[in-house]
């Protein structure tokens, strides 16, 4: 399976080395084009405004709608959960608009307010280290996601379908089970294509 | 649930790779800054060319302008304590700055101390011109680091020097064996293990920023060509002729640093950059990367 990290700017190298562990191939996308070539698209964690204004900038926003209505699976972490948003709380306007929930943005507080945590997640046995850095939350979601997890009563990994948004960071530890978890999507969307 | 860990703290400039960190000194220019793209700003009284015509003592900024900073922009906003200014540093804390940047640009608090920085829960960028500055920082618990260049000067060649300098260094720690690794600990005055950790991974392990004499797009991707995560601008921006233009056009060079045309369409009709300053008339005593070793 090639996975697709966006690679407009961000934490794209730890995406690809945790796919990798995996068992995928890791693919550093920085053109439409290469969304061809991969089976899976992973929407890495850094700054929103910035990657949304790229996105428009290189025709990604109608490129990755077409990519997930054909089936193909996207996963965003923090930075990457809210570009995959409907809806944003706040003056930020929304960019791929593929997921039915609202999101908030750093709505943990500041950076040091950051933290990180075990977390029990549906599918995956064993708690999952989780690291939040000015991390978003989900605040609503529509009858149509699953949520995976919740800290505090919060959402904080939800999926849809081919769509599977967290607002931390799995790629920053070496537990790769989400990774893994997402890479199975990919298999499962790639067999029933 | 912990707070400040180191993942927490090097994780947040890991978010900030490939991107263009600004310098700004009002409400004004961060919002121009943010809507430009960039994926963090730095709050400042003046920019590193104005501290510099200006001479005398440069210090933290006052907190109206950090907070009025944070207050318009929801991109994580940095500030500078001089290097060795514990208190600087508690201040900035206490305002809630996402990064502090305990920074040569200052006027050093401390001709000998750099800040014990593994203490604070915010998390603290610093300048390095070589892989033995680099380490110190790390050890004292910079979780981000940054060429220092020669800042205000809108001449790239310092930074230049400083990120081939360590990514040579870092070359030649990878290849010595384990006896010569004492010994090469011992002469860049670095803590054993860290090296040690570089020898294994071929790499740093905190992310590295070009700063301190970017002036145009291309001075951008030159700095990601050699090997930088990210770039920090200065003055190069508020200083120019038409800063939106040169931020946007230096945050898509920084981007797209290999796609040459990219670049040449970006550079177009940017007006005059800032003005540079050639580094063999700057006297000693007005470089500023020689603070802080």
């Amino acid at each position: 399976m090639n996975i697709g990290v966006l690679a407009l700017q961000g934490a794209v190298a730890e995406h690809i080395k945790s796919i990798e562990l995996a068992g995928g191939k890791g693919v550093a996308v920085k053109t439409v084009e290469q969304l061809q070539e991969i089976d899976g698209l992973i929407l890495p964690g850094g700054e929103s405004t910035t990657i949304g204004k790229l996105m428009r900038k290189y025709g990604f926003i109608d490129a990755i709608r077409e990519f997930a209505r054909n089936g193909k699976p996207v996963f965003g972490t923090c930075a990457g959960l809210i570009v995959l948003a409907e809806r944003l709380e706040g003056a930020e306007e929304p960019h791929l608009q593929l997921m039915n929930m609202t999101v908030a943005r750093n709505a943990f507080g500041r950076q040091r307010e950051s933290f990180e945590t075990d977390l029990d997640v549906k599918g995956i046995d064993t708690p999952l280290r989780a690291v939040f850095i000015r991390a978003p939350l989900i605040k609503e979601v529509g009858d149509n996601v699953d949520v995976l997890s919740t800290y505090k009563d919060e959402i904080v990994t939800a999926r849809q379908g081919n769509l599977l948004a967290s607002s931390y960071h799995p790629e920053l530890t070496d537990d790769y089970r989400l990774h893994e978890y997402f890479l199975n999507m990919a298999k499962e969307a790639s067999a029933n294509r | 649930m912990e707070t400040g860990t180191s993942r927490v703290k090097r994780g947040m400039a890991e978010m900030q790779k490939g991107g263009v960190i600004m310098d700004v000194m009002n409400a004004e220019q961060a919002k121009i800054a943010e809507a430009a793209g960039a994926t963090a700003v730095m709050a400042l009284e003046r920019v590193p060319s104005d501290i510099r015509a200006a001479g005398g003592v440069a210090r933290m900024a006052d907190p109206t302008i950090v907070e009025e900073v944070m207050k318009v922009v929801s991109i994580p906003v940095m500030a500078k304590a001089r290097i060795g200014h514990y208190v600087e540093a508690k201040v900035l804390e206490s305002l809630g700055v996402d990064y502090i940047d305990e920074s040569e640009v200052l006027t050093p608090a401390d001709d000998i101390f750099h800040i014990s920085k593994e203490e604070f829960t915010v998390p603290f960028v610093c300048g390095a011109k070589d892989l033995g500055e680099a380490l110190r920082r790390i050890q004292e618990g910079a979780s981000m680091l940054r060429t220092k260049g020669e800042p205000g000067t809108g001449n790239i060649v310092e930074a230049v020097r400083h990120m081939r300098l360590i990514t040579g260094q870092i070359r030649k720690v990878q290849n010595l064996s384990k006896d010569e690794l004492y010994h090469e600990a011992k002469t860049l005055g670095v803590p054993y293990d860290l090296l040690l950790g570089v020898h294994e991974t071929g790499r740093l392990p905190v992310v590295n920023f070009a700063a301190g004499g970017v002036a145009t797009p291309s001075d951008a991707a030159l700095m990601m060509h050699l090997g930088a995560d990210g770039v920090f601008v200065g003055s190069g921006i508020f200083k120019s002729d038409s800063p939106e233009k040169f931020a946007r056009a230096i945050v898509e060079a920084t981007t797209h640093y290999t796609d040459y045309e990219l670049i040449a369409r970006v550079s177009k009709n940017l007006g005059t950059a800032m003005k540079g300053i050639e580094i063999s008339k700057l006297d000693r005593s007005e470089r500023m990367q020689d603070r802080g070793l």
